[in-house]
């Protein structure tokens, strides 16, 4: 018995030690959340009115005016796949890499697919299957900043400029509330044509008076757009990210107690057997002692 | 055709919204020069300098600095988005003093290592708060 009973002893303290670590974990990553909540809080408008000027300037002009607003057969196709650097944080990269897979289940069939991984949970993923990777950023998820975001836009315009592929797609954790997620798939190149819901009459449907020539302004606007577009991403990801890892730890936290009290019940369950007994031989020897 | 009697104007910059709300008028720099832009404005794409950006407040009028960027003009709406926006309190009025001596000094350099580009960039920036902190 006595065995039986260190053994329990052993369990509740490295329960114990787990314990400290989930909770210094979900404390980490709610500060971290706090941070990266405000930044994505601001960086938001700025990325969605420079959507709603590409979209009413994509209505307005040709598009051959410009490479990326070219619109082909969708031949060749680019992810780009937004995880975390790393994992304790639930379902958070699990998420992202299924909804990844079915996308790439659905268009790998008839045309050629090619990633672009952000994040060491997507790049291990992908490295045993037969996709084929163009970039790879890790260790840049945990400082989030605007200089990743131009060097991965560079590569997918250049790519996308020189016609090697048709069009790109995003998939990210959008950071909805602290304990809420949701993944979102969503286009980037090419800019999508609207098309006018209803002729209104302060908004005619009309080219723009350019101030620069149009090449120059799309020059300068479009880039700077996709740019725009990949940081949001990157920025709501890591929000996610401590967002969903905090719920986590606090659930493994919770757990970790629940196993100790069960722990601790059946430790001194086996102690207060064991005294008994032990109670009982004595009493008992003791009476035949006297009898 | 029905004009549009207010424009309906928002200045956005990275990481903020600074202003949104309806404005009667609003000058903003364009790359070919300032933009008067009064409601009912044909569609017009711009892109923006360095320079300082207003409309009335009441009385008086809000000027803000902005560095590069783009407009976009639409007959009842205006959106600005600007690589960087200050208002007149957020400058600091020495560290302009001293950017536009620095900028001055490069420019004035015989040294064929120095960036005229940077030079040149520096000393409008400077040189647009000057105006807004004076």
């Amino acid at each position: 018995m006595p065995g039986n009973l260190i053994h329990f002893r052993r369990r509740v303290r490295s329960v114990k030690n787990i314990q400290q670590i989930t909770r210094a974990m979900k404390l980490v990553a709610a500060s971290k959340l706090k941070r990266a909540q405000d930044r994505i809080i601001a960086a938001r408008p700025y990325a969605n009115r420079m959507l709603s000027v590409l979209n009413s300037m994509a209505r307005r002009i040709d598009p051959a005016q410009h490479p990326l607003l070219a619109q082909r057969d969708r031949e060749r196709v680019m992810l780009v796949v937004v995880t975390g650097d790393r994992g304790l944080c639930g379902s958070f990269n699990s998420n992202i890499i299924r909804s990844a897979m079915n996308f790439i289940e659905d268009e790998a069939a008839n045309r050629t697919l090619s990633l672009t991984l952000v994040g060491r949970r997507g790049v291990e993923w992908f490295k045993t299957r037969p996709w084929q990777v163009r970039h790879e950023f890790v260790n840049i998820m945990t400082r989030v900043d605007h200089r990743y975001a131009r060097e991965i836009g560079k590569g997918i315009i250049d790519y996308f400029s020189a016609s090697e592929l048709d069009a790109v797609y995003l998939v990210y954790n959008e950071f909805k509330s602290v304990v809420r997620q949701d993944v979102i798939l969503e286009p980037l190149l090419p800019i999508r044509r609207l098309e006018f819901e209803q002729e209104s009459d302060t908004d005619p449907g009309v080219d723009y008076i350019y101030e620069q020539p149009p090449r120059e302004m799309l020059d300068f606007l479009l880039p700077r757009h996709v740019e725009t577009q990949i940081f949001r991403a990157m920025l709501e990801s890591e929000a996610a990210e401590h967002g969903a890892r905090m719920t986590a730890m606090d659930a493994a936290t919770r757990n970790a107690k629940e196993m100790i009290d069960q722990l601790t019940l059946t430790m001194n369950r086996i102690r207060q057997a064991s005294i008994t007994t032990e109670i009982i031989e004595i009493v008992s020897g003791a009476d035949a002692l006297e009898g | 055709m029905a004009l549009p009697e207010a424009i309906q104007l928002e200045i956005v910059a990275p990481d903020r919204l600074v202003f949104s709300g309806e404005v009667q008028e609003v000058t903003i720099p364009g790359a070919e020069g300032y933009l008067g832009i009064l409601p009912g404005h044909a569609p017009l794409l711009s892109e923006l300098k360095t320079g300082i950006i207003s409309y009335p407040d009441g009385e008086d009028r809000v000027e803000l600095f902005c560095s590069s960027g783009f407009a976009e003009v639409l007959p009842g709406r205006v959106i600005v988005l600007a690589e960087e926006v200050e208002s007149p309190e957020m400058i600091d009025g020495s560290q302009a003093q001293a950017d536009k001596e620095k900028a001055e000094q490069m420019l004035r350099s015989r040294d064929p290592g120095t960036d005229y580009q940077a030079a040149l960039t520096l000393l409008e920036q400077a040189s647009a708060r000057l105006q807004l902190v004076d």
